[in-house]
């Protein structure tokens, strides 16, 4: 395969989960903002930082918060390059590189997921409208990954996809937590605090796990849990065990397809046993922000590694 | 009650592929499509026809219109009348055809070796010395093979139930055939009952016979399975999804200039394992762009180094470079010498006749007749920078007459032909329109390959001449029925 091509793989699925993400954060956002009286501003920045868009958007704007700016910011704005457009239009743009390695089932999945939202957000979207251009946007991406897993090969072209995937969701899954760690810290409020219970739903509903939680948890969320479920909880699939888990299994893969071990798989399964070794308590005492951190710069440690091995590009 | 469903013809004497020349009359190969229309609903088929172009956009069948935004991608319109030719007239054609492009092959040969043509004083020294498309550092070179065009299309266009023309030879990188293949998957799923009722010759497997014929001019060192890769400028290529439907098709890889480059003394390509060489390069990279070191040092598309690869016998490169002197507009109207003087026979197809404005006479006659010609310059192409006479306004015909006089020699004339016409699908029934007509050829040491058919070409707008994609033309399924 082309090293080029792996790299379209990638990034095609990073950027396609990196629209999904964007649009469970921004319902999130609006879902707080419902429950809140008062002002909204220090969430829609929290929002923004999560999904890595505050500064762009601090220079578009001057640091003049408004939901409605902050949403076509995030949603369609071409000067941000992490806005749902635009992260649909690369993933496209990635999916023509790579049209040969995938099957017409994928590229036309993801070919209608940018025709679809192209004409979604071709305008400011309605107040009215939102509920269902968010849906519309996790939908068609759900659509592509549909496409992949039920007609594509399990080869290194799937791998690198899958990798691309994972890559992008641990990213987002811990910067969530970056982002909203201190309102899982024990020392944060009285514990149980109604506002407490509103960012503990916020920071589930950004990974779409409310009931997922509830399931394993049960119905009363303690921050300890919160962090368990997202950091550690291996059934949890955008928890960051279970991410980092995938990409080493994948990586494992191609190691066996290719029968060349390289230096990314040393760091994944570093640091895959990191976090299979870990108890939450740990993480705790050692510091719920300092790991996370830590995890960020591994994570994107990892993903340059991966390009360099496998020749992304020259 | 043709009349009622056929638009009334605006000029007489027009042929007509379906009705003649009258339009009076169903021609042979047309008999049952007719009796099949006649029985079909027209909601149905225009249902049918949004139908296809929902198919088209979903597939990415489009292509990037070059001066407009960045990420404008049109569809080709399809037209789903069919375009159909018996097996006979076919038999005749593809006779000039292979005899045409062995001519062309063995002109290219010639010209880049001893030049006995020129020699022969059948040919002026200038037109190979003066011309852009002469390409000196292929001089004494031999691709493997003898081949020169792998691929060719040559455009015919037709006057009458037995006369056809040759309009341009495509001896460089030749385009249309992905929606020659599409054309008719698309017909196979919308109207299958077409196919059963008339027996067409199928084309589905053009793109294993170009991975054949590509792997079949393998230099002579290579293995017995060559590594066989399509060369793209990129994803914003105006021909870009053909690029990737051949690759897809013969299952080979899409390659960038940025994935190449030479490692001891082959083009190698960039693979997640290291580099890995290629022995076959189909390229859809213009000449000047192949080689930033030997020819455009700012050309980004290409391989540095690759022309003292190829040189070496290191690549084949197909089409090889310099094949552009013979489809040239000037060379054009020494075709038919070039046919007689290489196959030692009477050239089978026609050229359209034409005036060479290089010529003092000819140019005389052009300037006086203007309003009469149609006017090309000599390396243009896509139907742009053209004149159409009986078409333009008095302006634009003195306009093009100041051009024409500070640079004769960029230009050559054709009278204004009576283009055939073929029936479209309107909104008001069928409506004659002009056509014209592609057939790929595949050239291989031991055999040339011509896919019945190949891509119609039709001017959507009443009257018009302009078939080019890039000017509001659109495409048909051509059949070519078993005799």
């Amino acid at each position: 395969m082309l090293g080029k091509t792996a790299g379209g793989l990638f990034w095609m699925f990073r950027y396609l989960e990196r629209s999904e993400n964007t649009a469970r954060l921004i319902e999130a956002g609006l879902r707080i903002a419902l429950t809140r009286s008062g002002s909204t501003d220090e969430e829609w920045i929290s929002v923004m930082q999560t999904a890595a868009v505050l500064d762009g958007y601090n220079v578009a704007y001057d640091g003049v918060v408004t939901r409605d700016q902050v949403i076509d910011w995030m949603l369609r704005d071409r000067d941000n390059p992490s806005s749902v457009l635009n992260a649909v239009e690369y993933a496209r743009n990635n999916a023509k590189t790579v049209r040969t390695a995938l099957t017409r089932e994928v590229w036309e999945a993801v070919n209608e997921c940018w025709m679809s939202l192209k004409s979604a957000l071709a305008r400011k979207v309605a107040e009215r409208d939102l509920p269902h251009v968010l849906q519309l946007i996790r939908q068609r991406s759900a659509y592509v990954r549909g496409a992949l897993h039920g007609t594509m090969l399990r080869n290194d072209i799937y791998n690198f996809a899958r990798i691309g995937t994972f890559s992008e969701r641990a990213d987002n899954t811990a910067r969530i937590l970056d982002v909203k760690y201190y309102v899982l810290l024990p020392s944060a409020m009285a514990v149980g605090s109604s506002l407490d219970n509103v960012q503990w739903q916020t920071i589930l509903r950004s990974v779409s796990a409310e009931g997922g939680f509830q399931m394993a948890y049960g119905q009363d969320p303690r921050p300890r849990e919160i962090a368990q479920f997202l950091i550690l909880d291996r059934r949890m699939p955008r928890s960051l065990a279970f991410c980092i888990e995938k990409m080493r299994a994948n990586l494992g893969y191609l190691m066996s397809d290719y029968q060349t071990r390289l230096p990314c798989h040393d760091l994944a399964e570093k640091l895959a046993l990191q976090t299979m070794q870990s108890s939450i308590d740990e993480i705790f005492d050692t510091g719920l922000h300092e790991y996370i951190q830590l995890f960020l710069k591994d994570n994107a440690l990892l993903g340059q590694q991966i390009e360099v091995d496998y020749r992304f590009t020259q | 009650m043709l009349a009622s469903k056929i638009e009334t013809m605006e000029k007489p004497n027009i042929f007509d592929e379906m009705t003649g020349v009258n339009g009076d009359d169903i021609r042979a190969p047309y008999t049952d499509f007719n009796a099949w229309f006649d029985g079909e609903e027209p909601a149905r088929l225009r249902k049918k026809q949004r139908e296809a172009e929902d198919l088209f956009r979903l597939t990415g069948i489009t292509f990037n219109v070059y001066g407009r935004a960045a990420a404008s991608e049109r569809l080709i319109p399809f037209d789903i009348v069919p375009r159909v030719i018996s097996g006979r007239e076919w038999a005749r054609l593809s006779r000039g055809i292979e005899q045409r492009v062995r001519a062309i092959n063995a002109f290219l040969y010639d010209i880049y070796h001893r030049q006995e043509i020129v020699r022969a004083g059948r040919l002026p020294a200038e037109m190979i010395s003066k011309n852009a498309a002469f390409l000196p550092q292929m001089m004494g070179v031999s691709p493997a093979g003898g081949v020169y065009t792998h691929i060719v299309g040559i455009d015919l266009v037709r006057t009458g139930p037995d006369e056809f023309y040759v309009l341009e030879d495509n001896a460089r990188t030749p385009s249309g055939v992905s929606y020659m293949l599409e054309n008719r998957e698309t017909m196979l799923q919308m109207f299958p009952e077409l196919f059963a009722r008339n027996r067409v010759l199928p084309v589905s497997n053009y793109p294993k016979m170009l991975r054949r014929s590509l792997a079949a001019c393998a230099p002579a060192a290579t293995s017995d399975k060559p590594t066989v890769a399509v060369l793209t400028p990129g994803i914003y290529n105006s021909a870009y999804y053909e690029h990737s439907f051949l690759a897809d098709k013969m299952g080979v890889e899409l390659v960038e200039g940025h994935d190449l480059r030479v490692v001891d003394g082959r083009v190698a390509m960039r693979t997640t394992e290291g580099y890995k060489a290629i022995d076959v390069l189909y390229r859809r990279v213009d000449d000047d762009y192949l080689d930033p070191l030997n020819f455009n040092p700012d050309s980004q598309l290409g391989v540095p180094g690759i022309m003292d690869v190829y040189k070496a016998g290191g690549i084949t490169i197909a089409n090889a470079p310099g094949t552009g002197i013979a489809d040239d507009k000037a060379i054009y109207s020494y075709m038919p010498d070039i046919v007689e003087f290489y196959t030692g026979e009477k050239a089978i197809l026609q050229n359209v006749p034409t005036w060479r404005c290089s010529e003092p006479d000819s140019l005389a006659y052009v300037l006086d007749n203007l309003s009469e010609l149609v006017v090309k310059e000599v390396h243009g192409s896509g139907g742009y920078g053209m004149l159409i006479g009986p078409t333009a306004t008095k302006k634009d015909i003195e306009t093009f007459r100041r051009k024409l006089k500070l640079r004769p020699s960029n230009y050559i004339a054709q009278p204004t032909l009576s283009l055939s016409t073929v029936p479209i699908f309107t909104r008001s029934g069928l409506a004659p329109r002009h056509v014209d007509l592609r057939p790929f050829v595949l050239v291989s040491p031991d055999r040339i390959d011509i896919t019945p058919g190949g891509l119609t070409r039709v001017a959507l707008k009443k009257g018009s001449l302009v078939v080019n994609s890039s000017q509001g033309g659109g495409t048909k399924d051509t059949w070519v029925l078993e005799e």
